[in-house]
């Protein structure tokens, strides 16, 4: 290169350099929450804006904390189960079924049949519960309003069944460590099954009305892709996972101590990873746990609903964790027990924590709408995040 | 052609008031059978559910409690907010809005003003609206309102252009700017020598109705175009830091311009104020002519509500692409297509 030359791109290169300087606009730090309408609950996002792009994104958790592991610490085995119920407030079952199998592993009791395949049944329908919510809210999070208020409609009737059962809408409170509290009242089993129908009308609804339209598909195909590797060091789990291709479900791959070994149902994932697939996996779980519900619902041994356990119940020393594939992800707790009435340390570990600190890594270069959109489509619930 | 017939001589500030009046009327008349009709009923049944039922029977004097409820409320201006621009913007919205009305003919002699170039105003003056917004949003102050507010500029601009080719279509058909004359091309028109329902021009421009359908939506910002407010993400846009009256005013702006362009569209393409069968000279029509546009403006705000309660909202660069790429071009078609044809027969 001659030095002409040399000196021409030289000077080019700082001609560029100035008029980057001179073009280039101050970015903008918006705040997402803690009070915004799409985040319900109170996470807040901070992100730094270009024009409408993200260029950095901080998730800042919280605002919700309760304490509820320190709580625990002073709270006896069966009075923590009302505790945790708060956790995942949408499917509140299913946050005392891990606990509950945890002391009944440090206390090596099993509960007799019956109850694990109602234990199953009510998860299941607390997944239903909980994700049913979801099939809607997405709409509402890209500005379609109505199908929330299908998804509130039809999980009233899952409610009721579940308040038939336990007393509690949202809050259950129906574990009991050895077993559970009741047997299932007297025409429950019919009744639940028409409710299933109306779920299995509702998901249908929603393929047509949310997943079937083009503009749903536009805003959400190829929108906040997970590779399933980079999910997997993020440590995501449930659907979130399984929506990039990871086929790893803890009721089948785990040992979850509920009945889902024996009944016949399917994994699903998609190959995608984007907000579309996480949709659609949560779309098709839905289904399948109304087809596990049903399975329960046949195949109910007979038999008593609780075992022998003592009436004070005292934990012998030890260690235990259990987790288990909650509508959230996987939610796992671990005791330590020094062979006291109350826990000595309780760890809980809720999906949605981790599902979230994903946000930096899926945020960044993505516009203001597809950060709702993605938010959305994570499902996080901020009781399962703040704990 | 007398723009109001009346039995007796008024008065100049006679004939102004009235005028006034009835401007009045004619902008809000149709926003609150909106609101009620499609707002408060049609969405709640489209969502199972009954909506307002308490404030009279059936929930009809609702609107007037809400009303109510707007005006107790303090009027908030943010400390940071540009207080003068702050709180003249929902008026800029309105007379857009107001302007809107001036042209549009509810019968052969029911008119506020008669010019020439009829649709070129309305469609000119509906423009005026995103300087109210943009200054809404740039005096508030606050981030959520000034991407809201750029957010419906960038809008607007994309889709004002293939709205007035829409209506170019309608123009070529018909010969003339003037509303007036719109009317009178489809009540007096023929389809192939049947003239027994004049021509209404949806029949023929079709493709022009849809996309004058979709911008009006865009122009509205109402979803699928709702970027501006989305409330999901820009809480509500440049509405966030408004409140009382003034949200008011733009709550009342945003569906007195949702029925002011349903009765353009019903004027350009559905015959406006004409009945098939009768003579459209008669003067029976000063009488029933302004009540059959309620109904036609019912009838194609039905199909904006419609919309609105059940689609989800584009982004941004997908709502400029389907202006640039797909609605621009297809009027571009539909223009050269009425030319040809109009050549021809």
């Amino acid at each position: 290169m001659t030095d002409t030359r040399q000196l021409a791109y030289i000077a080019a290169q700082a001609a560029d350099a100035r008029v980057n300087v001179e073009l280039e606009t101050e970015g903008m730090t918006l705040n997402i929450g803690p009070q915004h309408p799409a985040t319900h609950g109170t996470l807040r996002i901070i992100v730094r804006l270009d024009g409408e792009r993200v260029v950095a994104a901080e998730p800042v958790m919280g605002y919700m904390h309760r304490g509820y592991e320190k709580l625990a610490e002073v709270r006896t085995y069966p009075q923590v189960t009302t505790l945790v119920n708060r956790i995942d407030w949408l499917g509140s079952f299913a946050n005392e079924v891990p606990f509950i199998l945890a002391a009944e592993r440090l206390m090596e009791v099993e509960a007799p049949p019956r109850a694990r395949w109602i234990r199953t049944a009510l998860f299941e329908l607390s997944r239903i519960a909980n994700v049913v919510l979801f099939l809607g809210d997405m709409g509402v999070q890209l500005g379609a309003v109505t199908p929330v208020f299908f998804a509130f409609r039809d999980r009233e009737f899952v409610l009721n069944q579940i308040e038939a059962v336990t007393g509690g809408r949202f809050h259950p409170n129906f574990d009991r460590i050895g077993g559970l509290k009741d047997d299932l009242p007297k025409g429950w089993i019919e009744e639940t099954r028409s409710v299933l129908g109306r779920i299995r009308t509702f998901c249908d609804e929603m393929e047509d009305l949310v997943a079937g339209n083009e503009i749903f598909e536009a805003r959400t195909r190829n929108i906040g892709v997970i590779p399933a590797d980079v999910g997997l060091a993020y440590g995501l789990s449930g659907a979130n996972i399984r929506a990039s291709g990871v086929d790893w479900d803890l009721r089948r791959d785990g040992d979850m101590g509920l009945a889902h070994g024996e009944l016949d149902w399917k994994v699903w994932t998609h190959p995608d990873g984007d907000s579309f697939a996480r949709y659609w996996v949560r779309l098709q779980e839905v289904r399948e746990a109304c087809t596990i519900v049903e399975q329960c619902l046949d195949g109910l041994p007979s038999g008593p609903v609780m075992a022998k356990v003592p009436r004070i119940i005292k934990v012998p020393a030890g260690e235990a964790y259990v987790e288990t594939e909650n509508p959230l992800g996987v939610m796992g707790y671990y005791i330590v027990s020094k062979g006291d009435l109350v826990p000595y340390r309780v760890k809980i570990r809720s999906a949605s924590f981790n599902n979230v600190s994903i946000t930096p890594w899926l945020l960044e270069g993505v516009y203001v709408p597809d950060v709702i959109s993605i938010l959305a489509s994570l499902y996080f619930i901020l009781g399962d995040i703040d704990r | 052609m007398n723009t109001l017939t009346l039995a007796v001589e008024l008065a100049y500030w006679q004939q102004t008031t009235i005028r006034a009046v009835v401007g009045l009327v004619a902008v809000l008349l149709p926003a609150g059978t909106l609101v009620y009709l499609f707002l408060f009923k049609m969405m709640s049944f489209m969502q199972s559910r009954l909506g307002p039922m308490e404030a009279g029977p059936y929930g009809s004097l609702q609107l007037l409690a809400e009303v109510g409820k707007f005006l107790q409320k303090e009027d908030i201006v943010p400390a940071n907010a540009d207080r003068v621009v702050f709180k003249a913007a929902p008026f800029v919205v309105l007379v857009s809005t107001f302007l809107l009305v001036l042209v549009i003919p509810g019968g052969p002699d029911l008119m506020f003003i008669d010019v020439d170039t009829g649709i070129f105003l309305a469609l000119a003056v509906s423009s005026i609206s995103v300087i109210g917004i943009l200054m809404a949003g740039w005096a508030s102050a606050s981030k959520y309102s000034l991407l809201g507010a750029l957010r419906a500029t960038g809008q607007l601009i994309a889709y004002e252009l293939p709205l007035v080719l829409a209506v170019m279509g309608v123009v070529i058909q018909a010969g003339t700017l003037n509303m007036q004359g719109i009317v009178m091309a489809q009540a007096e028109g023929e389809i192939f020598g049947f003239g027994g329902i004049g021509s209404p021009f949806i029949i023929t421009q079709f493709l022009g109705f849809a996309i004058f359908l979709i911008a009006v939506q865009a122009e509205l910002t109402q979803p699928p175009f709702d970027m501006p407010v989305a409330e999901s993400e820009l809480v509500t846009g440049y509405l966030t830091e408004y409140s009382g009256m003034r949200f008011l005013m733009f709550f009342i702006g945003e569906f007195a311009t949702a029925g002011i362009f349903s009765a353009l569209a019903a004027t350009l393409f559905l015959g406006g104020w004409y009945v098939p069968g009768l003579d459209p000279t008669d003067n029976l029509f000063n009488v029933i002519g302004p009540m059959v546009l309620l109904g036609k403006i019912i009838l194609v705000a039905f199909l904006i509500f419609w919309f609105r309660f059940t689609y989800p909202r584009f982004r941004e660069d997908q709502l400029q692409t389907l202006a640039w790429k797909v609605l621009i071009p297809l009027s571009l078609v539909n223009i050269v297509a009425t030319g040809v044809l109009k050549v021809v027969f």
